[in-house]
């Protein structure tokens, strides 16, 4: 067995034992902590499929931006120690019954569907490569999306500072 | 690096992924799990859009790119998702969902 192989079984045995930890977990900060090795592993996997920026992308983002982001609004909200009350095994049953009937057609979809590769030659993926189609207008180009996800960016931003800053100050309740 | 790894292999993995955050979704009732919930869908869409990329299209680019939209897209909900729970505490002192039941006030 080749290093690539067990490479994959290692990355795809931590995203699947920490993607259920994630969900079923009581504690909440834990849970974070193993969506964060939920990303890192992701991150492995984009590496073995030679797309390096964007695994430092996912890197710096998801575990450093997202999860940070995550654990600090945990941390504002509620009790480390606090545990989840469980959501009665009605609906935990029903939920499990759904995603698993989910998984099992999309496995048997998946296995019975023939992918039929391209014979064309593999492209390098550089970063000269990705910042000229990122900038540019011609057919291969990627300059409209990338101009509407700065729109994004930008409105996401203020959003969170207009949404979360404190009301006016009558709402505080300065004593007269 | 990907030789002798099926594409399957990656598709079954972000399928068990995805299904995983439809769990926590459905059961979840803090709004921060919830949120966690969404960024596993996400991720595995992602891994999707990358395995389908390397294997079937390697002269172009189209799911890198569109991962890395994705990516952004998830950074900016995060952000702003998170801006209105921290509102939505300060208001109920509470973020189980059941509790918020009020969007008038």
């Amino acid at each position: 067995m080749a290093v690539n192989q067990i490479m994959f079984i290692l990355f795809s045995a931590m995203i699947v034992i920490f993607s259920i930890l994630t969900v079923t977990s009581r504690k909440i900060l834990r849970a974070a902590v193993y969506l964060l090795f939920v990303l890192v592993s992701t991150s492995g996997l984009y590496f073995m499929l030679n797309y390096q920026f964007l695994a430092a992308v996912q890197l710096t983002l998801y575990a450093g931006g997202i999860v940070v982001l995550i654990i600090f609004s945990i941390l504002l909200t509620s009790h480390i120690s606090q545990n989840f009350e469980s959501s009665g095994w009605k609906k935990n049953i029903f939920s499990a019954i759904a995603a698993l009937i989910g998984a099992i057609l999309s496995v048997i979809t998946i296995l019975d569907y023939r992918f039929s590769a391209t014979t064309e030659a593999a492209k390098e993926v550089n970063m000269t490569l990705i910042g000229k189609s990122l900038l540019s207008v011609n057919y291969d180009g990627y300059v409209l999306p990338f101009e509407v996800i700065s729109i994004l960016l930008l409105a996401a931003m203020v959003a969170a500072i207009v949404v979360a800053k404190k009301g006016a100050p009558k709402t505080i309740g300065l004593p007269k | 690096m990907n030789s002798g790894i099926p594409l399957q292999y990656f598709l079954i993995l972000a399928t068990i992924m995805f299904f995983a955050g439809v769990y926590g979704f459905l059961t979840r009732r803090n709004l921060i799990t919830i949120l966690m919930s969404v960024e596993l869908i996400l991720n595995s869409v992602n891994i999707n859009f990358l395995a389908f990329n390397r294997y079937l299209y390697p002269h172009k680019l189209e799911g890198m790119f569109f991962s890395l939209f994705v990516i952004a897209v998830a950074a900016s909900e995060a952000a702003v998702a998170i801006a209105i729970i921290i509102n939505i505490y300060r208001r109920f002192t509470t973020i189980n969902v059941e509790d918020v039941n009020e969007m008038k006030f």
